[in-house]
């Protein structure tokens, strides 16, 4: 039913028990400063479940995820052709309305970018700004989330303190939970844990995997151990190209393309 | 939900506003220009550039403001020289002989920074009392050692900024050949070579127009300057007396004065502007 | 060899001493206007010269309130003006304009720092002071003859434009761009990004503009005395005359000899104006530098 254009392989067919594409992506070019970034990129992203983006740096991996949620428009002299359709609304329309595509996903980016203010404004932030002004109902917002992410009985007591104060692990959380209180259905992460020691690591990973329930993940990595770790699919992008697609555990064991191959292997990096 | 109609719309007057602001910071130079010259151009003539003041030049007879003109390229040159060689030196020593980040380099920037935002007021104040209390008076040689005193700030920061662009590499390179410290500053100071002639240029246009610090040490005087121990007359003062006189065609002299100031301004700038596009490609 | 290295010894010393000298000049301007400002000082208590509000230097009255009074309205006037066009130009230059046209507004902006003040002043009179005398004043049903601290708020609005705007454009492009993406992907509009997250961040480096501009505004001379019509009274509207302590000095210095404690007087509002502008470029350098720190 929903074919993957750029793996016409007999294994594509095997990719079929996805429940819904999320996110389906035809045609994707994009060029930055004249330089082609992304060449023809046409992916369908399942729903409720992990797909991570790996591959060698300049691949064009973080510039996909931006294109996602049009964070790249941002930046200059960018040229984008193609569709992204989120459920099955094309966010580069004409009339798509930019900070409503960019409400439904959460961005964590690499490093933690806690806002200047305190922790509860942090999470806050966002829901005020899609009109929430009523003080319980954000309390509860602010609860929920911070629970969510395990950080509630760590800052329980200093919901005013400036958010600065945390440590860069708490931080990352505070990040990922500030994005999940304008209840977005879609989380995107650009290597989220590479700024943090092993054990923030693990508890990000640990609570995407627990969020992927409810949400639709997409990450970038360069880590293939976490790839494998964490991801149900996984996207191999090469010179700004798709290069595989597919379950992780066939894209890992058993990967077609000859490039994919020389990558697991570690012998590109 | 707050509507997202009124997001877009709060936007677009917050938008519209600060394009406004930026129109009208930008549009407030041309206007300043476009006044100047608009007032000043019918008055402006040879003879007002040629000649000094005859008699009865401020009833507004025959004359010029050569003295003025004169006076201001002496005074600005003789103190952007001056500010010059002492500036060099204290920049070159705060940048090779200075450990940096040190404290004493970090407080000797913090005092040239706030030495630069003393008024020339002040500085003409202190001046002029000195020179009471030495007997000078007030004469092209008083003008020159206050506004050096004026200029040397701003030698120094412009330069100061610049040699922080100078990649650390070059400093150690030099130094591991076996330079002295004296040595690896004359390397620096080729280097800054372009970017020291915007600083002068700056520094020289700071000199030119400045009028408190000379209204009280250099005086006035209708002929050229001869000596420098006699009082001598400056463009930015000739403007300031000629436009309070309540003769039109004096005051008119004043706009036609205050255009050639604006003129010379004009051209020192874009020769800095010149000059630093070129230290901007050299760095490349 | 020697002679290299003896040459060195030269460089480093002859520099030290020329940077000791510069520093002991702001020692020396503090303690030579100190000194000149001993005798009126001694004369009168500090408080009475600073709140009396009668000048009249032959009869020995020497209060400075009008003095300070006309610095701050033209301060205040200027800085109401200026502050939020200001901000919001730098603001639209670092997030909306575009690299082409930052390129081309700062430059000119430069242009505008590079005007000396008298031409400034030429300006005020030409423009400002009969816009205000003619048509600005009847409207308010006040006869003025445009030779006012709003003239000379206006003025130096203009002139402390471009400071304020390249230290607010330097201090918005320290913002790391993460912090806008933050708030953009939450869904915020480019203007809440501003307001709420960008606004925020810069308030210190922002505030440091303003200070600096503010010490500005209090020195500046020419410009202000040519259009603010100089009468030692307190101001009681916007488009009263006013005489601001620097147009006091300038005017008066000179023939202030023979009259008994005249100079040490002027030599008093010289020490005033020197402190308060030292401290407000300490302060803001101080917060600038340390914000430049954080950053880099």
């Amino acid at each position: 039913m929903f074919p993957y254009p750029s793996l016409e392989t007999e294994k594509a067919q095997d990719l079929s028990p996805i429940i819904l594409p999320k996110i389906q992506i035809k045609n994707l070019n994009v060029q930055v400063e004249g330089k082609q970034i992304l060449k023809n990129i046409s992916l369908d992203i399942p729903n409720n479940s992990i797909t991570s983006i790996i591959g060698p740096s300049g691949c064009g991996k973080t510039t996909l995820l931006k294109t996602l949620n049009r964070l790249l428009d941002d930046q200059k002299e960018v040229e984008v052709s193609g569709s992204v359709l989120v459920n099955n609304e094309d966010i580069y329309a004409p009339g798509a309305e930019v900070t409503h595509i960019r409400k439904k996903m959460g961005l964590l980016s690499q490093k933690p970018f806690p806002l200047p203010m305190s922790i509860f404004d942090n999470i806050a932030y966002g829901p005020k700004i899609h009109g929430i002004r009523d003080k319980k109902a954000l309390k509860q917002i602010v609860e929920q989330q911070l629970i969510n992410v395990g950080l509630w009985e760590e800052v329980k007591d200093r919901l005013d303190a400036s958010a600065t104060r945390l440590s860069i692990g708490q931080q990352q959380r505070l990040c990922l939970a500030r994005g999940l209180a304008v209840a977005p259905e879609i989380i995107l992460g650009d290597e989220s844990t590479s700024a943090l020691d092993p054990i923030s690591t693990q508890t990000i990973e640990n609570l995407l995997i627990e969020l992927k329930e409810d949400y639709t993940i997409v990450l970038v990595t360069h880590i293939l151990r976490q790839a494998r770790r964490v991801s149900d699919y996984i996207l191999f992008l090469y010179n700004g190209e798709i290069a595989e697609f597919g379950r992780t555990e066939d894209v890992l064991l058993n990967p077609q393309n000859e490039i994919t191959k020389q990558y697991v292997k570690g012998y590109i990096s | 939900m707050r509507n997202i109609k009124a997001r877009l719309i709060e936007e677009k007057i917050a938008k519209g506003f600060m394009q406004l602001s930026g129109i009208i910071i930008t549009g407030s130079l041309f206007f300043i220009v476009g006044t100047i010259l608009y007032k000043g151009l019918p008055y402006l003539s040879w003879e007002m550039i040629s000649q000094t003041p005859q008699g009865g030049f401020y009833m507004g007879k025959e004359g010029g403001i050569l003295n003025a003109i004169l006076g201001s390229l002496y005074l600005a040159s003789a103190s952007t020289f001056l500010a010059t060689l002492i500036g060099i030196p204290i920049v070159l020593y705060l940048n090779v002989y200075v450990k940096k980040g040190s404290l004493l380099a970090r407080s000797a920037k913090l005092l040239f920074d706030v030495l630069f935002g003393i008024p020339s007021i002040v500085y003409g104040a202190i001046a002029f009392s000195l020179m009471v209390y030495l007997g000078i008076r007030a004469s092209l040689l008083g003008g020159i050692i206050t506004i050096t005193l004026l200029t040397i700030p701003i030698i120094v920061r412009t330069l100061d900024e610049l040699i922080d662009t100078i990649p650390t590499d070059l400093r150690h390179v030099t130094s591991s050949l076996g330079a002295t410290r004296w040595e690896t500053a004359k390397v620096m100071l080729k280097y800054i070579k372009p970017g020291l002639f915007t600083a002068i240029l700056l520094a020289f246009g700071r000199a030119i127009g400045d009028v408190a610090g000379v209204l009280l040490t250099t005086g006035f005087s209708d002929n050229l300057p001869k000596y420098i121990d006699e009082p001598t007359a400056t463009l930015p003062l000739a403007i300031f007396f000629q436009l309070s006189s309540p003769i039109p065609e004096v005051q008119g002299r004043a706009y036609a004065s205050a255009l050639l100031l604006t003129f010379l301004i004009l051209v020192i700038v874009l020769c800095s502007h010149i000059l630093a596009s070129k230290q901007k490609k050299h760095k490349i | 060899m020697i002679s290299r290295l003896a040459k060195d010894k030269i460089a480093k010393n002859s520099s030290a001493l020329l940077l000791g000298l510069s520093s002991l000049l702001i020692l020396l301007v503090f303690l030579g206007l100190l000194w000149k400002a001993q005798p009126v000082l001694q004369e009168y208590s500090l408080g009475q010269l600073l709140s009396e509000s009668v000048w009249a230097p032959l009869k020995g009255k020497f209060g400075f309130l009008p003095f300070i009074m006309g610095t701050l309205w033209v301060t205040a006037l200027s800085l109401l003006l200026a502050v939020p066009l200001c901000i919001a130009a730098s603001v639209y230059l670092v997030e909306y304009a575009s690299d082409r046209l930052r390129n081309m507004v700062l430059p000119l902006v430069n242009v505008l720092a590079a005007i000396p003040p008298v031409l400034y002043g030429v300006w005020g009179v030409l423009f400002v002071v009969p816009l205000l005398g003619t048509y600005v004043a009847p409207v308010f049903g006040i006869s003025s003859s445009g030779y006012s601290v709003f003239a000379g708020g206006i003025v130096l609005a203009v002139m402390i434009f471009p400071i304020m705007v390249s230290i607010m454009v330097e201090v918005l492009q320290t913002i790391p761009y993460e912090l806008r993406a933050v708030s953009l992907s939450l869904g915020a509009t480019r203007w809440e990004t501003i307001k709420h997250v960008i606004l925020k961040k810069a308030k210190p480096g922002l505030l440091a503009a303003v200070v600096l501009a503010i010490s500005r505004a209090f020195g500046e001379t020419i410009a202000v005395l040519m259009v603010c019509g100089n009468i030692p009274h307190l101001p009681k509207s916007i488009f009263d005359a006013g005489y601001p302590i620097p147009a006091l000095i300038a005017n008066n210095f000179g023939e202030m000899m023979s009259i008994p404690l005249y100079d040490s007087a002027l030599m008093f509002a010289a020490l005033l104006l020197f402190l308060i502008i030292f401290g407000f470029n300490l302060i803001s350098r101080l917060i600038l530098n340390r914000l430049e720190g954080q950053h880099s």
